[in-house]
């Protein structure tokens, strides 16, 4: 039943308490009714005893004008109605446990705090002594300090500083950390817990024993992490954005700034293992005459083809490090390993591991942070309310400047009344048919131009090959050179027009909501960019890489990772906002180009600083509003995630079916890449015996296919168990609501009742001028 | 008791570093800006009174400043002063690293505007009052309100009592995604 309930409580809620706080009478009763037996009945009783008739005698005339009014159906409801709950109630009302954290009751906290602690006590040693009771009692909740409640508060601090000092150190940090005290009593509280143990830190080991050692450990620790936190790259800048312009547009940056200390970190491995003792052992190499153009940085050739850029400058032998460059001959390892005070560096073996460690590297920190970022949004109980969720939760405290501030407050008042207003007008049957139509035509229309744009690119590849083949015939001049960025260029204008068609198509459709016109959108430019990276990567792995001969190159992988370092640089000039392709291109060209992460490295920080000041300089803040956290999860799992799985199968694909070639690189000569891996592990049985188990572990793992289904196996239990724990979950929430809904009944029940014997008890002479409700 | 001296000592240091999400950097940089904050008045003056602490740039604008302020407040007086251990208290409840059940509870204190410890439709109001702005084409108009307020407890209010308690405001928080990171004040 629908009652109508006048939130203007606070005046007549204040008076009445003020005059509460004087009365000596009612706060005797209140302490003499044995507050033990918690029986709300008879606690009403004994209140009910100590009135005084005058204060009522108001109210009382206001209850009887309206109560004659209104059927008897509605009693219950005029008794709900806070205007006219006698003070006792309204007393009873406001020291309800669920509202006493607006009173600053700090005893409610520390016996909040208290129960966490048991909980944690128990959950870590097992314990049972400790009996608290899972509902914090009545008892002592005073609307003021009196003598009794002081003296709750100390038993309960008391007990709450026992809890606290049976736990372990770390977790009663994190238990005072994040309990919602005031930093002054958290120091008290400290104190206390801390008193028996007289001057020592929390770095100190509570075991004697190897203390010196774990506190020097804890010492590193902190300083490693002070360093890092103090190398908060573009602190400022990303303060000044997030302050004008707010979250959803930081987290964008953010994701630059992520995206370049992944690929620092990259660089670093690749450079120690691969670059580094390459530069300071370099092969042999018949100088060449190239003449030095300033266009050698765009196209990846001339001096910079024989570098350590790309594949074909690695050796592939053993690196020994007593030798010296004038002693090696062309193509085999320099020195014997005769001298035993050398190191061998396999550099083949270096590569692969390598490159096979990044990969693993990028692919474990995607999962986790996709998995992270996932469950952060996900949410085990999705209902339809969105309006709570938007007065509550769309305030960006970040933003800071007042012109912000008020396209902030427009953007909400917009939302709101778009949500109203759509609540208010109910569904409107638009025509069902041609909204139809409309999708259809714009799901061809973007279909189509997908298809022939990567058609038109096919074909423009194969005729640039053809030129290039020509151009090999004659002489090497600055136009064949600069032809070479022809195909990026189109391949980039081609990422640049196209989706500026797929808005134009979406602005003509209809979407229920803007969240699934994101959707579809970036679903159309995620197809559209594989189905041209697919494209591309059937030219290079699937023609050029095959048969290299016909198409005149001796290093088919030095020319991949050429084209792969010109499609990088293009890309970052045409398009700074969609990174999509460059991050497969990176990652692909991790394979070809070792150095590929610093061009990125590069790449990214220009980007940031390009986009910081177009942003600055435009000064003005979106008007579509973001949602930034699911941006962050969007970047992630939508874009990263398809790059980073169509690199891996792309490498996989060359590590396993093409041949390398013949004259250049670090895997010539052998028929397939991965088997150096082979090698390695077939020399390693032979020389040392002691490391044979691991290629036995080889065996195992990698080559039986077995083990990779048991995997899958164990993988997709899992995930079902975690699905079953999840429909669980969902059915003990719904029980719950129910039954808080049930306890809501029998408060609102309990409220009407104790109103009911207050007017009975206070008008027994008149009960036929007002028809009581049964509840007593 | 706060500090004004111009340094803090190690002991505190670590003790503000345990008690609090905010690292050493952070405390350091909020005494340096609390101390600015002094420097006009009298050194011996262990609070900030709040018109102080609402001239700085981070809450100038903020709607919410005056909330805040009395939210975290420890002072007898309730004026809204801010000794710095009630600094910090803010500055980290608005940290990178506060649980969002912190956030939550602040939230809800900053949002009760009548400090009953419910959010009954008074307080829903004036809280929809300072989200939509000051100027009278971004108010809602009294019918929208009312019907905001009705769609907000008939989607929040699972007892039914006619009120947003904590328990209820933290569920509804729980299911945003963004609150976390908005949330959030940075000096």
């Amino acid at each position: 039943m629908a009652y109508s309930v006048d939130f203007n409580l606070r005046p007549i809620m204040e008076l009445e308490l003020e005059s509460l706080r004087g009365d000596d009478t009612a706060q005797d009763s209140m302490k003499g009714t044995g507050l033990e037996s918690g029986s709300r009945e008879t606690l009403e009783m004994e209140v009910l005893t100590t009135e005084g008739r005058d204060r009522l005698a108001s109210q009382m005339s206001d209850v009887r004008e309206r109560a004659d009014e209104r059927s008897e159906e509605s009693i219950q409801t005029n008794l709900l109605v806070r205007k006219r709950w006698s003070t006792t109630t309204l007393r009873v009302l406001s020291s309800m446990p669920s509202r006493s954290i607006g009173q600053q009751s700090r005893l409610e906290i520390i016996s909040q705090c208290n129960i966490r602690s048991t909980q944690l006590r128990r959950y870590h040693r097992q314990t049972q002594d400790v009996s608290l009771s899972s509902r914090p009692s009545i008892r002592g909740y005073g609307i003021e300090a009196d003598s009794e409640d002081v003296c709750e508060e100390e038993t309960k601090r008391q007990e709450l500083v026992n809890n606290l000092q049976s736990l372990s150190a770390g977790d009663r940090v994190r238990l005072l950390r994040a309990t919602p005290l005031s930093l002054a009593e958290k120091t008290k509280l400290r104190k206390l817990v801390f008193s028996d143990k007289v001057g020592q830190s929390l770095l100190s080991s509570q075991v004697p024993c190897c203390s010196l050692l774990k506190r020097a450990l804890c010492h590193i620790w902190f300083g490693c992490l002070f360093i890092l936190s103090s190398l908060q790259l573009w602190q400022v800048a990303l303060k000044r954005l997030g302050g004008r312009f707010g979250t959803g547009v930081l987290s964008y940056f953010l994701f630059i700034r992520t995206l370049l200390l992944f690929n620092v970190f990259l660089f670093l491995i690749n450079g120690l293992f691969l670059v580094l003792p390459q530069a300071i052992y370099p092969p042999l190499h018949t100088p060449s005459s190239h003449r030095v153009t300033g266009l050698e940085l765009f196209t990846g050739t001339g001096y910079l083809s024989n570098s350590l850029m790309f594949y074909g400058y690695y050796t592939n032998s053993t690196i020994n490090t007593s030798c010296r460059p004038d002693e090696a001959t062309a193509g085999t390892g320099c020195g014997t390993t005769s001298d035993p005070h050398m190191m061998a560096y396999n550099i083949p073996l270096a590569y692969c591991f390598t490159i096979g460690i990044t990969f693993f590297i990028t692919g474990i920190v995607l999962v986790y942070s996709m998995s992270k970022s996932f469950g952060r949004s996900f949410r085990v109980f999705k209902s339809q309310g969105n309006m709570a969720i938007k007065v509550f939760c769309s305030w960006d405290f970040k933003v800071s400047k007042k012109m912000s501030v008020r396209m902030q407050s427009e953007n909400i008042t917009t939302q709101l009344k778009e949500l109203l207003s759509e609540v208010k007008g109910g569904e409107e049957e638009k025509g069902r048919l041609s909204g139809m139509a409309v999708h259809l035509l714009a799901w061809s229309i973007s279909l189509g131009s997908t298809f022939f744009c990567a058609l038109g690119i096919h074909c423009f590849a194969k005729y640039m090959h053809l030129r290039r083949l020509e151009d090999a015939e004659g002489e090497v001049s600055v136009l064949h050179e600069a032809r070479l960025l022809a195909l990026p260029g189109v391949v980039s204008c081609g990422n640049l027009l196209l989706p500026g068609l797929f808005n134009l198509v979406s602005w003509m459709e209809n979407f229920n909501s803007p969240i699934v016109r994101l959707y579809v959108s970036i679903f159309r430019n995620l197809l559209l960019k594989v189905s041209i990276l697919g494209v591309l990567c059937y030219h290079w792995l699937g023609k050029i890489a095959a048969e290299p001969e016909q198409h005149g190159l001796q290093c088919w992988e030095s020319f991949v990772g050429q084209e792969l370092y010109r499609f990088l640089l293009v890309d970052f000039i045409f398009t700074a906002l969609y990174t999509v392709f460059g991050e497969f291109i990176w990652k692909l060209g991790l394979l070809f180009t070792p150095l590929l992460p610093a061009v990125q490295i590069l790449k990214l920080l220009l980007l940031f600083h390009m986009k910081k000041s177009s942003l600055l300089v435009n000064c003005q803040a979106s008007r579509k509003p973001w949602r930034a956290s699911q941006m962050s999860t969007l970047f992630i799992s939508l874009l990263c995630f398809p790059s980073f799985l169509g690199a891996i199968v792309s490498v996989t694909y060359t590590i396993l079916t093409i041949k390398p070639s013949s004259g250049c690189g670090p895997f010539r000569n052998l028929p397939f890449m991965f088997h150096s891996g082979k090698q390695w592990a077939q020399e390693l049985k032979s020389t040392n015996h002691k490391l044979a188990w691991l290629n036995w572990v080889h065996h195992c793992l990698v080559e039986n296919p077995l083990f990779l289904f048991l995997l899958a196996g164990v993988f997709l239990m899992v995930i079902y168990i975690h699905t079953q724990v999840l429909d669980g979950q969902r059915k003990t929430i719904s029980l719950l609501q129910k039954q808080i809904e049930n306890e809501g009944k029998d408060k609102k029940f309990l409220i009407t009742s104790l109103q009911a014997i207050h007017e009975k008890r206070q008008y027994p002479l008149s009960p036929s001028s007002r028809p009581q409700g049964s509840e007593v | 008791m706060g500090t004004t001296a111009s340094q803090l000592g190690k002991d505190l240091l670590s003790e503000y570093q345990e008690l609090t999400f905010l690292t050493k950097q952070e405390i350091l940089l909020a005494h340096k800006r609390y101390s600015e904050l002094l420097s006009k008045e009298d050194r011996n003056l262990t609070s900030v009174p709040m018109e102080k602490v609402l001239s700085l740039p981070e809450l100038k604008s903020n709607p919410f400043r005056k909330r805040i302020c009395h939210v975290f407040s420890t002072s007898d007086m309730k004026d809204g002063s801010l000794t710095f251990e009630d600094f910090l208290d803010l500055l980290s409840a608005f940290s990178d690293s506060a649980t969002l059940e912190i956030k939550s509870h602040y939230a809800f204190r900053i949002f009760d505007f009548d400090d009953d410890g419910t959010l009954d439709g008074g307080d829903l109001e004036k809280l929809v009052n300072c989200l939509t702005g000051k100027t009278e084409d971004t108010r809602l108009t009294p019918e929208e309100m009312r019907q905001l307020i009705s769609n907000i407890l008939e989607e929040s209010d699972i007892d039914k009592d006619g009120t947003v308690n904590l328990s209820e405001f933290q569920h509804v928080i729980s299911r945003s995604p963004d609150f976390v990171s908005s949330f959030k004040i940075v000096l």
